[in-house]
């Protein structure tokens, strides 16, 4: 069954909680006991009704605080599709936890009070979900009760958001004004809003197309592990096993392999289960070839007419992860694909500010939940697309080398000339 | 170290690594942390799978730790083992020098859980702490650490107890016979089924009586209670499973029910 993963931001007042809850329930999602749990930690904390994000917030400071720090999985399935919702915060100060949420989600789920309109916390959750080439945005006009279900304020927020959304790049964008609390247009199309001709949201997260999403055009497999059994059934075996990140591969194509830059076919494409005749995202298999190579972890094997960039100097966009801020001339490991290098920041162009859009040139550090624009140079070349083109072959992350912790994480852009 | 209990969790995650390094054998061995009072439907089906793939079986014995003044055995009522693994567990992990643990937890099991990472850093002490968890992205796993450290990773974190199931059915995996229902003598307590054995008896007032049952989750035969069930085959079991209202953990397991946030405390101290 197909998987749609989306990312959801916001606080507690913009009724997230109320509408994830409504999701969750309508499709049968929540256990009796997680609800009566979430019905005696309501009481104790003596709530008026029962908060549903208590079902959310797993962690003990969550719940003590009543916010959400970290991203939290919720999972629903529809006899259509499976659903992974990463809900985060929505505060600038876990900016971080919603760039790491965007990064495998589908589609972005903006709420948006019907009362407020478009505010900082939506505009910053758009700027980031674009920032991480987030493919499809639903922009939910949510307490459309509040407002007497009128539809020039919802069209009104609609153009508002539609006019910063063109600043960015929102490649298909959706408006569905809703009301979480009473179940308007979220599983069912309602009645209050005869004037909405749309879906509602569950039957546009069950039907929108996602096939596309991924790059099914650049042949691109990070070689992972070299299987070489050395058994008697398997005597000259030598496998190189990898997922595929975009395009496809069969038996007989041939191929190029970096950094050598020679060519070889594809003998076979195997898995445990046997043999394939093709091979596509996000499929993990072993590809045997014709000639032996000396290929490693780290090497990607490609076509010889569609390759990606190879280069030891990349400009990318970087989002900051760490309170230990981002040095010009800092040394940070960067992971990307299968391989890992040592790396020097050379450049930081400039630093972007999420809610304006603003770029200070002036910057010379990006500190925690800050991002700019920034030029490494990497001590081996790096076999990458652009982000936008291919989120696998595009994305990696800094590691400071003295922590071990993942401090940063980018997003290339196009080939350095 | 791949971490394999027998439990329908694990059974996938030592499949998925028979099939990730096929043909080759899989380069680690496997290790069960065994409390003493496991089912020995499990532990038989534990060694029968494992001497199939021929991997290595570490044994880690709670009895052990408890032998040797590690720890000191339940008191009281409760005599579950369950919370006394984790010092033989890190222990284990110290004698080997292990710098990975694979392991088969999921997001949806509970709610500390669904913070937890696919690679999730754990400190000298064996230490989960929660609120300084390295960002995750795409599907780029930082597994770096020092010395004396070790990374515990979740491949199943995005899978449901539906999708276990399917994959299990889809595979044609063998399961320990106690997750289809079978006939046992049980008895009532805090609103679970426990089996009577050597290790747990009833009280005064708590009869036991024989029931068709299964088991949902497998752990201890002191903190795992069974559900009552006529579902004898995988179908019958995935059927049960999607028209379930009650989660597998909230349903029996008694380990969870010690606090609100049980499991937190626990997985900060190093459990699974």
């Amino acid at each position: 069954m197909e998987l749609l993963r989306f990312t959801t931001a916001g606080s507690v007042d913009d009724g997230k909680s109320t509408l994830i809850g409504r999701l969750l329930y309508e499709t049968k999602s929540i256990f009796e006991d997680q609800l009566e749990a979430v019905d005696r930690a309501s009481r104790s904390r003596r709530y008026e009704q029962v908060n549903l994000a208590l079902l959310m917030d797993g962690l003990r400071a969550e719940r003590e605080q009543g916010i959400t720090i970290d991203v939290a999985y919720r999972y629903f399935a529809t006899p259509k599709r499976k659903f992974i919702i990463a809900d985060t915060p929505g505060h600038i100060q876990y900016t971080r936890n919603m760039v790491t949420g965007a990064s495998t989600a589908n589609l972005a789920l903006v709420l948006v009070d019907a009362r407020n309109g478009v505010v900082e916390q939506s505009r910053r959750h758009a700027v980031l979900s674009s920032l991480l080439h987030v493919p499809h945005f639903v922009l939910c006009v949510n307490k459309m009760d509040l407002v007497g279900y009128d539809q020039d304020r919802f069209e009104e927020i609609q153009e508002e958001f539609q006019s910063f959304a063109a600043r960015l790049e929102v490649e298909d964008l959706t408006a569905i004004p809703i009301s979480a609390l009473y179940g308007d247009n979220v599983v069912t199309r309602s009645p209050n809003m005869a004037w909405y001709e749309g879906p509602s949201l569950l039957h546009h997260l069950e039907n929108l197309y996602i096939a596309s999403d991924r790059n099914l055009i650049d042949p691109r497999f990070p070689v992972q592990y070299v299987l070489r059994p050395h058994s008697a059934a398997f005597h000259d075996y030598r496998g190189y096993a990898g997922q595929v990140s975009s395009g496809s591969f069969r038996p007989g194509q041939e191929v190029l392999v970096l950094p050598s830059g020679l060519t070889t076919s594809i003998e076979a494409i195997e898995t445990a289960d046997g043999p394939v005749d093709e091979a596509f995202p996000p499929m993990s298999v072993t590809m045997r070839l014709a000639d032996d190579l000396d290929i490693s972890r780290g090497d990607m094997i490609c076509r010889p007419h569609n390759r990606p960039a190879v280069s030891q100097d990349v400009d990318a966009m970087v989002a900051w992860l760490s309170e230990m801020p981002m040095q010009l001339g800092g040394r940070y490991v960067v992971k990307h694909t299968t391989r890992s290098a040592r790396s020097l920041v050379q450049e930081l162009y400039y630093r972007l500010d999420v809610n304006t859009l603003h770029r200070d040139l002036d910057a010379t550090v990006l500190g925690l939940n800050e991002i700019g624009r920034v030029r490494l140079r990497v001590m081996v070349p790096l076999f990458y697309d652009g982000y936008r083109r291919n989120r696998t072959t595009g994305g990696f992350v800094l590691i400071d080398e003295a922590t071990n912790n993942t401090v940063g994480a980018g997003m290339i852009l196009e080939k350095v000339h | 170290m791949l971490l394999f209990s027998g439990g329908k969790d694990s059974l996938v995650l030592l499949r998925l690594a028979e099939k990730a390094f096929w043909p080759c054998p899989m380069p680690f061995p496997v290790m069960h942390v065994d409390t003493g009072h496991n089912f020995p439907e499990v532990l038989e089906f534990r060694d029968r799978r494992v001497a199939d793939l021929g991997v290595e079986l570490v044994v880690a014995s709670v009895q052990a730790s408890i032998d040797a003044g590690r720890v000191r055995g339940p008191q009281g009522r409760d005599p579950s083992r369950n919370r006394l693994q984790t010092v033989t567990l890190l222990d284990a992990i110290a004698e080997r020098s292990f710098d990975a643990v694979f392991g088969g937890a999921r997001r949806d099991e509970e709610k500390a859980r669904a913070k937890e990472r696919v690679f999730s850093f754990r400190d000298e002490f064996g230490q989960w702490d929660p609120k300084n968890q390295r960002p995750e992205l795409w599907s780029l796993y930082n597994g770096r650490h020092h010395r004396g450290q070790h990374i515990r990773v979740f491949p199943l974190s995005n899978w449901t107890e539906m999708d276990v199931w399917a994959y299990i059915a889809h595979e044609q995996l063998e399961v320990p016979s106690i997750y289809l229902a079978h006939r046992r003598r049980v008895f009532r307590r805090d609103g679970m089924l426990l089996s009577e054995g050597p290790y747990i008896a009833p009280d005064e007032g708590e009869e036991v009586f024989e029931a068709s049952v299964r088991f949902r989750t497998v752990g201890d035969m002191t903190c795992t209670g069974a559900i009552e069930s006529v579902a004898a085959s995988l179908e019958e079991v995935i059927a049960e499973v999607a028209a379930a209202r009650v989660g597998e953990r909230g349903a029996t397991r008694a380990d969870d029910r010690v606090s609100e946030t049980a499991m937190e405390d626990r997985k900060r101290e190093g459990y699974f």
